[in-house]
C-alpha cells in the first residue's frame, strides 16, 4: 500500500486518464488531416490552420472574447478576493447567510438560470446589450470562483503575521499590500487564470446576454458545430488547447521548481 | 524613545539583579499599569478586573495554564484586543483604543510571524522603515541589531533558510529594532528544543540588561519563567494567584494553586491545634497520626483546616524514626522509586493511603540503594522546610 | 478606528453590492416576470409592478398576479413535468457514473507515490482548463455513425459496416458527455478528502485483522464520504440545468429542462414561460444547492 501502486490502482489511473485525454488527442490529430471529411484520414497537412487565419468572423470574436476575459478575470479578481477576505476574517455580521449564499450559489447554479435572470436585469434597466453586459456577466458568475480559490488560502494564513506587521508600526491598509496580498498572491493570480478561462469557455451566459455585434468565440464555434464536424473548428479548438496547455503546464513547472528549490533551502537550514 | 537604551551596563547581571526590586519602593512609578481591566469574549471571561504594576527595567513574566487569560493580558497591551473594562497605561498615557500600530510595544509571536518574503534584513528593516527612519540610521540599526543576535552572516537569507533558532533570534532582532518601551514576548522559546531553549534564556536575559529594557514574557513553563524573570505572575481563570519574584513563588506560595503549578510538591491536610508569632502546629491523621510544626505567621485559629505544602527535596526519608525532632515526622513504606540519574524520587505510602514524594540526591555510584521497594521507611521535615496554607 | 471600520466595511460593500445586483436582483426579476404575461413588444411581456404608480397600484397588482404561466408550464400537456423528471433522472445516473469512474481514479492518485501526485493532479485539471465547448465537440467526431468509435468497431469486425451503432443523438452519448466534461469535478473533491487519510488507519486495521477489502467499507469509504458529497453535488446541480451536452450530443427526443428553457426562451420568445420554468428549475435544485453550500461553507470558513 505504502510503497507503489496495486495493479488495481495503476489500472484505474490509466484506465481514467486515457478516457480523460483520448477525445483531445483525436481532435488535435485530426486538425491535421488532409481531407474535409473529419472522419476520413488523408494525410498531413496544416490547411485548415492557414484558413483560420483568413477567416475574420473567427478572428474578431476570439479578440472580443480575449477582452471580455480580461477586462472580466481582472475585476473579478479583485471582488472576489474582497469577498474571500470579508468571509474567512469578518466572523459573524449581518447578512452574512445571504452574502456566502450569494458567493457560493453561482459555483453550481445552472448557466442557463444565471444567464436568462442577467438578461431580464439588463432589459428591466433598458442597458444596451452586448460587449459590456457580457463582461458584467462574466464577473458577476467568475468572482465567486476567484473567491473560493482565495478563500482556501485565506484560512490557512498564519494572522499573527499581520498582527506583526501593525505591531511594528504598520497601518492595516498598507499591511495588506506588503504582508498579506504578497503572500497569497499565488492563490490570487490562480484565482484570475481560472476566471479568465472560465469566461473564455463560457457560450450559454454570453449567449443571453449579448447583443448586435458582440458575438464571442464559443458562440460563433457553437454556431458552426450545429452544423457539423469540420477541421476548422478541429484546428482553433487546437490552437486554444495548446495555449491553456502551455500556460497551465509553464505555470506548474514554474510552482513545482520553487518548491523543489524552497524545500532544499529547508534541509540545507536544518542541517547547518 | 527616552528608554535611555544606548547606555551599556558594565556591571554583571548579578549586580544589577541582586539590587533590582522597584516593586518594594512604594516612590516608584509603574511603566505599565492595568486598572481594574477585564476582558470578556462573549459569556467566557478571559480577564476578570485585574490590576497589576510593571516597572521599567522589569522582565516580567505571566505564568499559568493555557486559557487562564495570559495571552489575553499581553494582547490587550499591544492593541490587539480592547478591554471590555478597565484602564491600561503606558508609561502614563492611557493606551485604550489607540490601534496596535500606533503603539510603543513591540512583539515577538510565538509562531515569529517572520515576512516570508522578506529577507532576514527586510524583517529587522521592516519596522524602521514605518517609522520614516533615514536610509542610514535604518542600516545601522539593522546591522547593530544582526550583531546583537549574532546573525551577520545571514542578512540576505529568506526565513525559510534559517534554522529553527535562528528564525527565532530574527524575531528577535525585529521586535527589538524599533526600541519598543516594552518587549512582549509570547512563548517564545516554545519551538525550541530543550538544551537551546536553555541557552537562549540567558542570551535573553544578557539582551535585556544590556538594552536596560522592559520585558514582558508569556509562557506556560514554569522553570523558563523562573530562569528569566525578576518577578512572575501566576494566573488562573483570569486572576492573579500570586505576584512575587521566582524564589517567593516557589519557596512561600499563597496557595495550593501556586504551590502546585509551580514545582513538585506534596500536600497534606491538617488540623491547626496552635497558632503563635512565627509558628503554628497542627494535626494529621495520615503516617500514623503526626504532630507537624511549621515556623512561619499564619492567620488561622485553632480547629481551623489548613494544608501543609513541602517540596520533595525538603523531605527527608530514613530507615530509623528521625530521633531529633518530635514533629513533621510520618510513617510508610516505599511503594515506587524512580531513578533520574541525578537524584531518586521515592514515592512513599503513608499509612492511611496518601502517597509522599522524597527526592534524594544520588550522592555515590552505588547501584544497588540502601532502600528500596517495600522498605518500612519514616519521611520528615524540618520546621521552616514545609510552609501552611490556608487556600 | 473609525478609519479602519470604514475599510472593513467598504471592503464587504463592494463584493456585497455587485452580487445583490447583478445577481440576487436578477432573480426577483426572473420571478416577476414569470407572473406577467407575454406581449408583443420589446421587452415581450407586461410588467406586473410599475413601482411609480404608487402602493394602490402595487396592492391592485397582487391581486392581478398571474400564475398562468406556471399552469402552463405544470400542465400534463405540455412535456415540461416530463423535461423536469427526465433532467432529474439523466442527472442522478450520471453522477452515479461518474462517482463509479471518479472513486478508483481518485483513490488511485491518492495511494500513488507523493513525488508523482502533484503531476496527477495537474493532468486531472488541465482538461478542465481547456474549454468544456471543445470537449464535448470531440465527441461528436467520435460517436456520429461514421465517427471513429464505429469505425474502430468495424475495423475490429465485432459490428458490420451497414449496421453502426447510432450512439450520437441518443441519451447514453449525453450521459458520456456528462461524465466525460464533469469528472474532474468529481475526482477533485473525493482525491482531497482519499489524500487526507492517515494511510497507519488501513495499516491499523491490518493489524487488528480487518482483511483489505471489509477495511475499504469500514474505514477509507467512510471517511471519503464529504469528499463524496461535494463531489456529487458539484456535479449533480449543474448537471441537472445542462444545455450544451445535451444540445449537442443528445437526440430530439432527449429532454433536458436547460433545452426545454433555451428553445422557450430563443425559438418560442416566451420570455414569461422560460422565467416560469427557471423559478422551477430553481425550486427543484433549491435543496441541493443549499446542502451544497452547508459543505462549502464548512471546508471554507472551518476556523
Amino acid at each position: 500500500m505504502r510503497k507503489g501502486l496495486s495493479w488495481f490502482n495503476t489500472t484505474s489511473i490509466v484506465l481514467g486518464f486515457a478516457f480523460l485525454y483520448l477525445p483531445i488527442l483525436l481532435l488535435v490529430i485530426y486538425s491535421f488531416n488532409a481531407s474535409r471529411l473529419v472522419t476520413v484520414w488523408a494525410g498531413f497537412s496544416t490547411e485548415w490552420y492557414w484558413k483560420l487565419l483568413q477567416n475574420d468572423q473567427l478572428l474578431e470574436a476570439a479578440w472580443v472574447t480575449l477582452r471580455v476575459a480580461f477586462i472580466s478575470a481582472s475585476v473579478a479578481t479583485v471582488l472576489g478576493t474582497l469577498a474571500a477576505i470579508a468571509l474567512t476574517r469578518y466572523g459573524r455580521f449581518n447578512g452574512r447567510m445571504l452574502f456566502s449564499g450569494m458567493v457560493y450559489a453561482p459555483l453550481v447554479m445552472p448557466e442557463v438560470i444565471t444567464g436568462l435572470s442577467l438578461l431580464l436585469l439588463f432589459v428591466a434597466v433598458n442597458f444596451d446589450r452586448g460587449f459590456w453586459t457580457i463582461t458584467l456577466a462574466h464577473i458577476t458568475f467568475t468572482m465567486c470562483f476567484v473567491s473560493v480559490v482565495v478563500q482556501s488560502r485565506l484560512v490557512t494564513f498564519d494572522r499573527s503575521l499581520e498582527e506583526a506587521a501593525l505591531d511594528l508600526g504598520c497601518p492595516p491598509l498598507k499591511t495588506f499590500f506588503v504582508v498579506t496580498l504578497p503572500i497569497i498572491l499565488p492563490a490570487v493570480v490562480s484565482g484570475w487564470m481560472l476566471a479568465f478561462t472560465l469566461s473564455l469557455d463560457d457560450l450559454v451566459i454570453a449567449s443571453f446576454t449579448t447583443g448586435p455585434g458582440a458575438t464571442t468565440l464559443p458562440m460563433r464555434i457553437y454556431s458552426q458545430v450545429r452544423l457539423g464536424v469540420t477541421p476548422e473548428i478541429n484546428a482553433i479548438c487546437t490552437i486554444m488547447i495548446g495555449i491553456v496547455t502551455v500556460v497551465v503546464v509553464l505555470a506548474s513547472i514554474i510552482t513545482k521548481r520553487q518548491e523543489v528549490a524552497r524545500e532544499r533551502a529547508e534541509r540545507l537550514a536544518a542541517a547547518g | 524613545m527616552s528608554t535611555g537604551v544606548t547606555e551599556k551596563t558594565q556591571t554583571t547581571i548579578g549586580g544589577i539583579r541582586r539590587k533590582f526590586a522597584p516593586w518594594t519602593d512604594p516612590a516608584a512609578v509603574p511603566l505599565i499599569r492595568y486598572e481594574n481591566v477585564s476582558k470578556r469574549f462573549g459569556e467566557f471571561t478571559a480577564v476578570d478586573n485585574l490590576s497589576l504594576d510593571i516597572y521599567e527595567r522589569e522582565f516580567f513574566a505571566l505564568l499559568g495554564p493555557s486559557g487562564c487569560g495570559k495571552t489575553t493580558l499581553m494582547r490587550m497591551l499591544a492593541g490587539f484586543e480592547d478591554p471590555t473594562e478597565g484602564r491600561i497605561t503606558l508609561a502614563g498615557q492611557d493606551i485604550v483604543g489607540m490601534p496596535p500600530y500606533k503603539r510603543q510595544t513591540n512583539m515577538m509571536f510565538q509562531s515569529y510571524a517572520l515576512f516570508p518574503h522578506m529577507s532576514v534584513w527586510d524583517n529587522i528593516a521592516f519596522g524602521l522603515k514605518q517609522d520614516r527612519m533615514g536610509k542610514g540610521d535604518i542600516t545601522a540599526r539593522v546591522e547593530e541589531m544582526l550583531k546583537l543576535v549574532k546573525l551577520e552572516k545571514f542578512a540576505k537569507r529568506k526565513p525559510h533558510q534559517l534554522s529553527g533558532g535562528q528564525r527565532q533570534r530574527v524575531a528577535l532582532a525585529r521586535s527589538l529594532a524599533k526600541r519598543p518601551k516594552v518587549l512582549l514576548l509570547d512563548e517564545p522559546l516554545g519551538a525550541l528544543d530543550k538544551k537551546l531553549r536553555e541557552e537562549t534564556q540567558f542570551e535573553l536575559m544578557d539582551i535585556q540588561m544590556q538594552l536596560g529594557m522592559t520585558f514582558l514574557i508569556v509562557t506556560h513553563d514554569q522553570e523558563e519563567a523562573m530562569t528569566v524573570a525578576d518577578r512572575i505572575a501566576v494566573m488562573d481563570h483570569g486572576k492573579l494567584i500570586q505576584v512575587a519574584p521566582p524564589a517567593v513563588i516557589y519557596e512561600q506560595p499563597n496557595s495550593r494553586y501556586v504551590a502546585d503549578f509551580v514545582g513538585d510538591v506534596n500536600i497534606i491536610e491538617a488540623k491547626v491545634e496552635t497558632v503563635a508569632p512565627g509558628n503554628v502546629s497542627l494535626y494529621t491523621g495520615i503516617g500514623g497520626g503526626a504532630k507537624l510544626s511549621i515556623a512561619q505567621n499564619v492567620e488561622a485559629k485553632p480547629g481551623d483546616t489548613a494544608f501543609v505544602a513541602i517540596r520533595p527535596e525538603k523531605v527527608r526519608i530514613d530507615v530509623d524514626p528521625p530521633a531529633w525532632q518530635e514533629a513533621n515526622c510520618l510513617r510508610g513504606e516505599v511503594w515506587d522509586i524512580g531513578y533520574l540519574g541525578d537524584l531518586s524520587i521515592y514515592h512513599v505510602e503513608l499509612e492511611g493511603g496518601v502517597r509522599i514524594k522524597a527526592a534524594k540526591p544520588n550522592l555515590t555510584r552505588m547501584v544497588e540503594r540502601p532502600i528500596t521497594w517495600e522498605d518500612k521507611v519514616w519521611v520528615s521535615w524540618l520546621p521552616d522546610s514545609g510552609v501552611v496554607l490556608t487556600r | 478606528m473609525a478609519a479602519k471600520a470604514k475599510g472593513r466595511w467598504l471592503v464587504l460593500a463592494v463584493p456585497y453590492l455587485w452580487l445583490l445586483v447583478l445577481f440576487l436582483v436578477p432573480f426577483l426579476i426572473v420571478f416577476k416576470i414569470s407572473l406577467s404575461q407575454d406581449a408583443i413588444a420589446q421587452p415581450p411581456y407586461e410588467p406586473v409592478f410599475d413601482l411609480a404608480a404608487g402602493w394602490d397600484a402595487i396592492t391592485d397588482a397582487f391581486s392581478q398576479l398571474n400564475f398562468d404561466n406556471y399552469a402552463y408550464v405544470l400542465s400534463w400537456d405540455n412535456e415540461f413535468i416530463e423535461a423536469y423528471g427526465s433532467s432529474l433522472w439523466i442527472a442522478g445516473i450520471s453522477t452515479l457514473l461518474l462517482l463509479a469512474v471518479g472513486y478508483p481514479i481518485a483513490y488511485g492518485m491518492a495511494r500513488a507515490p507523493k513525488s508523482i501526485r502533484p503531476t496527477l493532479l495537474m493532468l486531472v485539471i488541465l482538461p478542465f482548463w481547456t474549454s468544456f465547448l471543445i470537449r464535448v465537440y470531440a465527441w461528436i467526431g467520435i460517436l456520429s455513425p461514421e465517427g471513429l468509435l464505429n469505425q474502430l468497431l468495424i475495423a475490429l469486425g465485432i459490428i458490420s459496416p451497414d449496421a453502426p451503432l447510432q450512439i450520437l443523438a441518443t441519451d447514453t452519448a449525453v450521459y458520456i458527455g456528462i461524465v466525460y466534461s464533469y469528472l474532474p469535478f468529481m475526482i477533485l473533491p473525493l482525491y482531497s478528502a482519499l489524500e487526507k487519510m492517515d494511510e497507519t488507519l488501513l495499516e491499523a486495521a491490518a493489524d487488528l485483522g480487518c482483511p483489505p477489502f471489509a477495511a475499504f467499507w469500514k474505514i477509507t469509504w467512510p471517511l471519503s464520504l464529504p469528499g463524496v458529497f461535494a463531489g456529487c453535488l458539484l456535479c449533480f446541480i449543474p448537471a441537472v440545468g445542462e444545455f450544451v451536452i445535451p444540445d449537442l450530443l443528445g437526440g430530439s427526443d432527449t429532454m433536458m429542462i436547460g433545452k426545454v428553457l433555451w428553445t422557450e426562451f430563443s425559438v418560442n420568445r416566451s420570455w414569461t414561460v422560460s422565467s416560469a420554468v427557471a423559478v422551477l428549475l430553481l425550486l427543484v435544485l433549491v435543496v441541493p444547492i443549499v446542502f451544497y453550500q452547508n459543505v462549502q461553507a464548512k471546508e471554507m470558513e472551518g476556523r
